[in-house]
């Protein structure tokens, strides 16, 4: 069913109908992209108020013990589930799968339009708590039990029941809208957009969409549980305790089950931001490189190891926790196993660029950027992976580090490059190049300049967690001298991000017009008849794919790159027909549009 | 094996390596899901609650094994409460069968017997509920009953998500929407009250067991 009527499509007409309740996927997008990045913005001042605190402690005196343990709990959790799992899936998942698998929309749009809704009243709890009394919970962003029920941890009151509550309806509105990612790539791809033509950024939202589906019920379970400990008082996870001098009436719970449900979810949460990332990224170098990715079918296997493997791993998360060292062994050995499907990645990222014509536009530089940065970030997860290395370092600034570049910096690199490539589609102007220049390299720049010395800092021991290091002997002048820089570096980053929020706004009124398809790239999204797409994507008649989605300097086109719904033309049948060679000169070194035969001979 | 075929197949090649049939069909934007799509949402959901029931299976395992825990001797309503679940899921499942055959007016009977068997099963859940109560056997008196009182609960949490979806559906059989629609409707109730017994079966049965 190519023909589509238009008495079908009930295109909105009122305002509320169109931008407030709104069924259609961009819409929807849009509005759970500007939730994210609203609370996000809570989490980055929460950022430079621990970073002032610790850079130059004392400046700011409402900033007491307690508050700073709130700051670094809000800050986590809002930046890890809020905001990155949200912009990903929520934004650009819904935004970019109908679009990149020709469908007019998702199959069940009323379901994702609750999605949004409930995933701001998850947002708009999670608020609540710093305006309760006692504020939000400063259990730490991992919530363990016993300390993050009891009475002495800040937002022992009504803090820790507002975030569990928030998570679990966090966790009903991203069911919702998982249901519809996957059920919409599996079932709405349009004629001739088979599994292996999708883009990687589909792929990449679609795995990561399944293994949230069954990650996050852990996250249920183990918030379920702990909330009726603090409110009803039962003992899942809380032992015989006593507490401010007096015993409390938990029995034989255990704290270890928690941190076991915990990281079930956590480590495969992990890959839940990043294989949407992985793919986004994986478009976007091909895109300004001019050239099909290399190991197509190598990423999508990878992105399935991956997605399996990170199912096998939480516990190395727990190797200080006391749980059977036995265990260790096992989980040391799968957390370096997923190094293999990652480097491949890496491997392909690499050689995609390799003799590549290299667009250096914004969104090149934040995905270039962010190879660099999850290569680092990954490296020294190796170290962390071993459970020898760990212990030592496991309660010290170099897992700040390590967990900053891989799943902070790196995952918001990706972000950054993903709307400055998709703006121009999303809303019909071109984000302005200058601001984004001075924002990419200030951020490429400082976000080194902030985590690069945490390493430092690490190896000499300076612990994590906590509010303050004066007077500590064992810390040298060295490491408050770092502080203040990183806090001075912190303070800069943060301020380009608003910048960056400018440049947004600017750029939707006063920005350069954008052409249907700026970045001359194949995939569906930039073959919409109008930009931006209207409601029904795709006009009277949807389109037909193919061929994939990486035709870039194909030799004997006309054009650098071939839409994927474009017919197949006429070299291309006599090439499928076996009356011309293919590849009439050697592939190797250069790629297949450069090498000339006079070159070769 | 025709995953493993998809993911060897070589897009970079023509249209001839297009190994695997695709959908084709589309919709969205104001047009009703065919059931194959809706059936697609509902396996996906059942797999969904299979993890978060699993896991707090795993849970229940695991704490057993510490300390405080004393086995709760489960109500006798339950007996009672399983067999209303299965009579109500036989009848879902003839409804099913009924409508596919056409005789829509068969399978609206089964199908309300179905549904207000959901009902009763709901109530008789909430009486054994009372009966513990009564009996002192809070939540928070020991682990056991906590896990009695959230398995139970989720699980009718879910036959409720299920009885909302009848509703709608036997407002569909009232309000002459088309047979093929009101059959697809009839047919997801009958898959999802087949999952929500097996699902129901498997706790009772570690209930049961210890």
């Amino acid at each position: 069913m190519s023909e589509h009527h238009d008495d079908e499509m009930h295109e909105p007409t009122s305002f509320l109908t169109k931008y407030i309740w709104s069924q259609d996927h961009k819409v929807i997008a849009v509005q759970y992209s500007l939730t994210a990045i609203a609370i996000g913005l809570v989490a980055l001042v929460l950022s430079w108020l621990m970073r002032m605190q610790l850079g130059f402690p004392g400046e700011l005196e409402f900033i007491d013990q307690a508050a700073y343990y709130q700051y670094a709990t809000m800050h986590g959790m809002i930046m890890v589930i809020y905001l990155l799992t949200a912009i990903f899936l929520g934004g650009f998942g819904n935004y970019l799968i109908p679009l990149q698998v020709g469908a007019r929309d998702m199959v069940f749009p009323f379901l994702n339009m609750l999605s949004y809704w409930v995933y701001l009243i998850a947002v708009l709890v999670l608020v609540a708590s710093f305006f309760t009394p006692g504020g939000p919970t400063g259990a730490g962003w991992t919530l363990y039990p016993p300390q993050s029920i009891l009475e002495g941890t800040p937002g022992y009151d009504w803090g820790i029941i507002l975030m569990l509550t928030s998570l679990v309806i966090f966790i009903v509105a991203f069911t919702m809208g998982g249901l519809n990612y996957v059920t919409t790539v599996l079932q709405a791809r349009a004629r001739g957009m088979t599994l292996m033509r999708m883009p990687l950024t589909v792929w990449g939202i679609f795995i990561a969409t399944f293994m949230g589906l069954l990650a996050f019920p852990a996250l249920f379970v183990s918030g379920v549980m702990l909330l009726l400990d603090r409110v009803i008082g039962t003992s899942f996870f809380v032992p015989e305790i006593m507490s401010l001098g007096e015993t409390l009436d938990y029995t034989g719970g255990s704290p270890l089950l928690f941190q076991h449900l915990f990281w079930f979810f956590g480590h495969p949460e992990v890959y839940i931001v990043a294989l949407p990332a992985f793919g986004i990224i994986s478009d976007i170098l091909s895109v300004h490189a001019r050239k099909n990715i290399f190991g197509y079918r190598m990423m999508v296997w990878a992105l399935l190891a991956i997605g399996i493997l990170s199912f096998i791993v939480w516990a190395h998360h727990m190797y200080v926790s006391g749980m059977d060292p036995a265990f260790g062994f096992f989980f040391a050995t799968t957390t370096l196993i997923i190094a293999v499907p990652t480097a491949i990645k890496v491997y392909n990222w690499v050689l995609t660029l390799w003799n590549a014509d290299i667009h250096l536009t914004v969104p090149m530089l934040y995905a270039i950027s962010f190879v660099l940065t999850f290569v680092f970030g990954g490296l020294t997860g190796l170290f962390l992976g071993n459970v020898v290395v760990d212990v030592p370092l496991s309660d010290t600034y170099f897992v700040v580090a390590h967990f900053h570049m891989v799943m902070g910096v790196a995952p918001v690199m990706v972000v950054f490059g993903a709307i400055y490539h998709w703006y121009p589609k999303i809303t019909g102007r071109m984000l302005h190049n200058g601001m984004g220049q001075f924002h990419f390299w200030v951020t490429f720049i400082g976000t080194y300049a902030i985590y690069f010395p945490m390493h430092y800092l690490g190896f000499v021991g300076v612990p994590r967690r906590y509010f303050s290091y004066e007077d500590l002997e064992f810390i040298p002048q060295s490491a408050n001298d770092l502080n203040e820089f990183i806090t001075v570096a912190a303070l800069i980053v943060g301020v380009v991000q608003i910048q960056f929020l400018y440049n947004l706004g600017w750029s939707y009124f006063k920005g350069e017009k954008a052409p249907a398809n700026p970045w001359k790239a194949t995939s569906l999204e930039w073959q919409t008849p109008q930009t931006p797409p209207v409601h029904g994507n795709w006009g009277k008649t949807l389109p037909e794919v193919h061929r994939w989605a990486y035709d870039y300097s194909v030799p004997g086109a006309p054009d650098d790159f071939i839409s994927q719904n474009t017919p197949r033309q006429p070299f291309e049948k006599l090439e499928e027909a076996g009356e011309i060679d293919p590849d009439p000169t050697p592939l190797y070194p250069d790629t297949r549009g450069h090498t000339t035969a006079e070159e070769t001979s | 094996m025709g995953f493993i075929k998809t993911i060897f197949s070589q897009p970079w090649l023509g249209d001839a390596t297009a190994t695997e049939t695709v959908p084709g069909g589309n919709m969205g934007a104001g047009m009703r899901a065919p059931l194959k799509v809706k059936r697609t949402g509902l396996f996906i959901f059942m797999g969904v609650a299979t993890a978060l029931f699993g896991l707090f299976s795993i849970a229940y395992k695991m704490r057993m094994g510490m300390g405080g825990w004393t086995n709760l001797s489960d109500p006798a309503i339950l007996w009672t409460n399983t067999y209303i679940l299965v009579a109500g899921s036989i009848f879902m499942h003839l409804a099913s069968r009924f409508s596919a055959r056409g005789n829509m007016g068969a399978a609206k009977k089964a199908f309300i017997v179905g549904g207000l068997a959901g009902f009763a099963f709901l109530v008789g859940q909430y009486m054994a509920w009372q009966q513990l109560n009564a009996a002192g056997l809070y939540a928070q008196a020991n682990p056991a009953n906590a896990f009695f009182f959230v398995l139970t609960g989720l699980h009718g949490l879910h036959l409720l998500g299920g009885l909302y979806a009848w509703g709608l559906a036997l407002f569909k059989t009232t309000s002459g929407a088309p047979a093929a629609d009101t059959t697809a409707s009839i047919k997801l109730c009958d898959y999802y009250w087949s999952y929500l017994l097996l699902l129901w079966l498997a706790m009772f049965a570690m209930l049961l067991s210890t």
